[in-house]
């Protein structure tokens, strides 16, 4: 019997094109996901050599950090133009498929790649975007990667690779009532820190990610990068193999698909196999978590108070807690759901699915939005516009006071119009609480949809169990 | 890229952990096609009040350290989004190395590629040389043969990096020509799979 191995092994060992002493691997690329903002001095670098895109069929492109999602075809920002009208001249002049901005195929490049079947387990996968690691739900071994790497897949669709080491984060138990996916990654980091991943690649196991959907397996793999891993997966099993059933790029035929699904499923890491690391945490302990400083790890669940810097351990943890509090204007001990908000964003390639949606929806469903709010449902995708709509959630969301807009990356980091103020507090479904991320001056604080959709209505942070609780027995 | 073997300059200390790629350089200058041009937009929100007047409580526009090209900062340096005009930035203002106890493994890569010098060293160096260069003008060399920090006075620390990289960075190569010799073995595999 051969030894047992991660998935993480398995994928690696398919893909090396050619090994030499002091050197990485030199590993090839099954698909190449493009979008306009970290892709045009790649293709000038190309041009200017005189080389040419190794293997366009593998490479797919959209238009998603820059795109108005208000007024679709008012681009008002001349360099935010160029750059759109550049990702076009460039996919035409290399023969690359693009959804461009009014194709029904648009969306987040995170989002439409799994929605058109584009994602598939085994894949070697790489964008010039760090939550490429989403793909990696489907046992996809995916990472974002900088332009020059762009422009090196471009023209050779192989990348150098040092053999990453393997890290298992094992979810035990399950999740609360009430209780999600992203919560949970939000949970992982504030215990572990944002660079306990940094050189790993992560595998998700154990019971509660087993019994997650895809979608929420794509928001856990989403901010793996924000635990400083590359890339997270967790490997494929039916539930995986049901969701890409029928979808556009996957085999058709009964029979073929029967055949691939077998494979796909035998990637799954083997009993026994060893990791370089491993981590665990309880599911039943996470509650609904609120981010309250500037980086992801700073997290806490909706019924605690914001940290005193006056207990921290070290002088520099002292620092970092101050310096935070003094960008988000919030107090040591301030309790996090007495916090009000002025904006409300849904949306991004964390949480922008249709079931995100939907449970959004089902906790704004006949209320208002707080009258010193603003909230915005952002679709990641045109697809997932129209199947939202077709259930009517546009009129859910419209008829509490949201506005509902066309899909694109949005609010997440405000390249387009859709900004958050100076000194503005937002809830947002997104995955960076950076300073400045959306918007100069802008205060985010990451949370669920459901938690989004909560406080949007409240005006402030609530436990959103508690928020369904209180519905229900009105 | 500029091969990079030896470099002497004037430290720029960054008492900061967790310093992220959006604040290296923030989204609204991501929107340029072009590589170059990056460096005035460097730290933007950090170095710059919303009428463009400079902060002067951030220490990059401390007239001091004017001409540094050696940064210094805490663990984690460049996590979080992988735009690569975050190296383009640092190198266009005059960085061409980045000091840390770690660096995110995307920016890592992103340096590398672009002939700038990332070097981990220990908490403790890393601290020490932050002490030094925030109470005097300090300069420091850096040997990437040798693969040593050193100051002339006492200092000395070496460090790490991956066998290929250090190739890379010492002799300036163009990755995609190097790789492109291989084309033969990338063909092979396509035909077999």
């Amino acid at each position: 019997m051969s030894k047992p191995k991660t998935i993480i092994e398995k994928i690696w060992e398919r893909h090396v094109v050619h090994q030499e002493q002091d050197k990485p691997d030199l590993l090839y690329i099954d698909l190449h996901l493009v979008h306009e903002v970290t892709s045009p001095q790649a293709f000038e670098g190309l041009r200017m050599k005189n080389r040419s895109v190794r293997r366009p069929e593998l490479t797919y492109a959209t238009m998603d950090h820059n795109v108005p999602t208000k007024h679709r075809n008012i681009v008002k920002d001349a360099i935010s133009k160029k750059q759109m009208e550049t990702l076009k001249e460039n996919c035409s002049q290399f023969g690359i498929s693009l959804a461009d901005i009014d194709h029904p195929d648009q969306g987040i490049v995170h989002v439409i790649g799994p929605e058109l079947g584009l994602t598939q387990p085994g894949k070697t996968i790489v964008c010039g975007d760090s939550h490429t690691s989403t793909h990696g739900a489907f046992g996809a071994l995916a990472f974002g990667i900088g332009t020059s790497e762009v422009e090196h897949v471009l023209a050779t669709q192989t990348l150098w690779q040092a053999p990453p080491k393997s890290l298992n984060v094992q979810v035990n138990g399950k999740l609360g009532k009430g209780v999600t996916s992203k919560d949970l990654i939000l949970a992982i980091i504030a215990k572990y820190g944002v660079r306990f991943g940094t050189g790993y690649v992560i595998e998700y196991t154990g019971e509660a990610i087993r019994d997650l959907t895809m979608e929420e397996r794509m928001t856990v793999c989403n901010m793996s990068i924000e635990a400083g891993a590359r890339a997270g997966l967790i490997s494929p099993d039916d539930i995986t193999v049901e969701y890409l059933q029928g979808r556009r790029h996957v085999p058709q035929e009964p029979e073929e698909y029967e055949a691939i699904s077998r494979e796909w499923k035998a990637l799954a890491t083997d009993p026994g196999a060893v990791y370089d690391a491993t981590v665990t945490i309880d599911a039943e302990e996470i509650e609904p978590q609120v981010s309250w400083g500037t980086n992801p790890g700073m997290c806490i669940p909706v019924s605690a108070n914001v940290p005193d810097p006056s207990r921290a351990e070290t002088a520099s943890k002292k620092e970092e807690i101050e310096r935070a509090l003094e960008y988000m204007g919030l107090q040591p001990g301030q309790p996090i759901d007495e916090v009000p908000i002025e904006h409300v964003f849904i949306g991004s390639c964390t949480n922008s699915r249709l079931s995100d949606l939907r449970r959004a929806a089902e906790v704004v469903r006949s209320k208002k939005v707080h009258r010193n709010v603003q909230a915005i449902v952002v679709p990641g995708s045109f697809s997932v516009k129209t199947a939202a709509e077709a259930e009517g959630l546009d009129v859910i969301f419209t008829q509490a006071g949201f506005e509902w807009r066309d899909a694109g990356c949005s609010m997440c980091l405000a390249m387009n119009d859709d900004i958050v103020p100076p000194g503005e507090r937002c809830a947002s479904t997104s995955n960076r609480n950076f300073e400045g991320r959306q918007g100069n001056g802008a205060r985010t604080h990451l949370v669920s949809p459901e938690m989004a959709a909560a406080a949007a209505i409240e005006g402030h942070f609530v436990d959103v169990r508690k928020f369904t609780e209180a519905t229900l027995q009105s | 890229m500029e091969p990079i073997r030896k470099h002497e300059g004037l430290v720029y200390p960054l008492n900061r952990a967790n310093i992220d790629t959006d604040q290296i350089i923030p989204k609204q200058f991501l929107k340029r096609i072009e590589r170059q041009g990056f460096g005035k937009f460097l730290f933007y929100n950090w170095r710059f009040n919303e009428d463009g007047t400079e902060k002067s409580d951030f220490t990059l526009n401390d007239k001091k350290y004017n001409g540094a090209s050696i940064l210094v900062a805490g663990e984690n340096f460049g996590c979080g989004s992988s735009r690569e005009h975050a190296p383009w930035a640092l190198q266009d203002y005059g960085f061409k190395v980045i000091i840390a106890p770690s660096f995110a493994d995307i920016f890592y890569n992103n340096c590398t590629k672009n002939g700038i010098l990332p070097i981990r060293l220990s908490e403790q160096k890393t601290e020490k040389l932050i002490q030094t260069a925030e109470s005097s003008k300090y300069r420091i060399s850096v040997d990437l043969q040798k693969q040593q920090v050193t100051d002339g006075q006492g200092f000395l620390a070496e460090f790490d990096l991956p066998a290929y990289q250090k190739q890379m960075l010492l002799n300036g190569w163009d990755e995609i020509a190097v790789t492109l010799t291989l084309e033969q073995a990338i063909a092979d595999y396509e035909a077999s799979h």
